[in-house]
């Protein structure tokens, strides 16, 4: 390789992920708002948005500690939404698993949707990248929308004690997570996983330490499980 | 919440979210998952985040015991809008239109 061609793919990377800024960073803004609605100051703001790097889970873990779930629920569940990076992780390592590892280690940390599914697409559209080049355009993917991240959440923190109290914004998470979920309704099988943890959460509402939440979700997945393995044998 | 629930969520988070990422690319290498698990993972986000988003719009009036019509009918565009157009700036915006709409109208 030379050091044209990683330049090359690094700045290749950026310009790819221009677009997912415009997903990115209203997330984080959102996040920055909501959180310091919630009462956290700047630096933990900054800290939950810079330690973790995840949206989903960043709300999750919001919404249970206002609920006053237990601990340990707020963890086991905000780890959970974001149990997906550890499948984006192991569908990377043929690509980059070879890179030495210290890359591995800043790989990993900012390792998001955006990063996974354009340098995924890419390394499998083009073969013949070397390590050297997959890696610039995968750190160039990261780059833009990090910034974006960091620089939207804390604007977000300093509107969010800004904002009029009429508004109604205890709501915007409902509506964010809502959001997510539907676009990824790809399939059958993510329709009964969704479905059935909408009809077993109503049941386990009353469940205490916010244990339905646990419940209904393993119950989601099993369902979906069940429903591809079902739709595997009929096929 | 304490301070001691948030750092401890926080930093708790921060590592475990790392080592979800760093798992397969620093430790484990090219060896497959289990398909078993797999099929389970698939399914986390679609039915974890469901099952949280539900009792918040299914018990959001004032009393607790049942639906508020304007979150109800927010929560209900937002995921429609968001299966027809895979959108998810879209989703957000037509639910958060519907509930200020209903607000300023209803009163």
């Amino acid at each position: 390789m030379s050091t044209t061609t990683t330049k090359t793919a690094f700045w290749r990377g950026i310009r790819d992920s221009a677009p997912f800024t415009l997903v990115a960073g209203p997330f984080a803004l959102l996040f920055g708002v909501l959180a310091t609605e919630a009462g956290l100051n700047l630096f933990e703001v900054m800290t939950f948005s810079l330690a973790v790097i995840a949206g989903a889970a960043q709300f999750t873990a919001l919404q249970l500690m206002q609920e006053n779930a237990p601990t340990v629920v707020v963890i086991i569940s905000a780890l959970a939404v974001n149990l997906r990076v550890a499948m984006y992780s192991a569908a990377l390592t043929p690509y980059l698993g070879r890179a030495p590892m210290w890359q591995r280690v800043f790989a990993a940390y900012l390792l998001v949707d955006q990063s996974y599914a354009l340098s995924h697409q890419k390394f499998e559209a083009e073969p013949a990248m070397t390590v050297p080049e997959r890696m610039a355009y995968y750190m160039g993917t990261c780059m833009l929308v990090m910034t974006v991240w960091y620089g939207a959440s804390l604007a977000g923190a300093l509107i969010g004690s800004a904002l009029p109290p009429q508004i109604p914004i205890d709501f915007a998470l409902p509506i964010a997570f809502l959001a997510m979920v539907a676009p990824a309704m790809r399939t059958l099988p993510h329709v009964i996983a969704a479905f059935t943890a909408v009809v077993v959460s109503l049941f386990a509402a009353a469940v205490p330490w916010s244990l339905g939440l646990i419940i209904a979700g393993g119950a989601g997945m099993i369902a979906g499980a069940q429903a591809e393995l079902w739709m595997e044998r009929r096929a | 919440m304490s301070d001691l629930t948030l750092w401890t969520v926080i930093i708790s988070l921060g590592v475990g979210s790392f080592f979800l990422r760093f798992s397969f690319l620093g430790l484990v290498g090219d060896r497959p998952l289990p398909p078993w698990l797999l099929r389970h993972l698939r399914y986390t986000a679609v039915a974890i985040l469901p099952a949280m988003v539900t009792p918040l719009v299914a018990f959001s009036n004032e009393a607790g015991t049942g639906p508020e019509p304007g979150r109800l009918l927010a929560a209900l565009v937002a995921v429609g809008v968001g299966m027809k157009t895979k959108n998810v700036l879209a989703s957000i915006g037509s639910g958060a239109v519907v509930l200020t709409l209903y607000i300023l109208v209803m009163g």
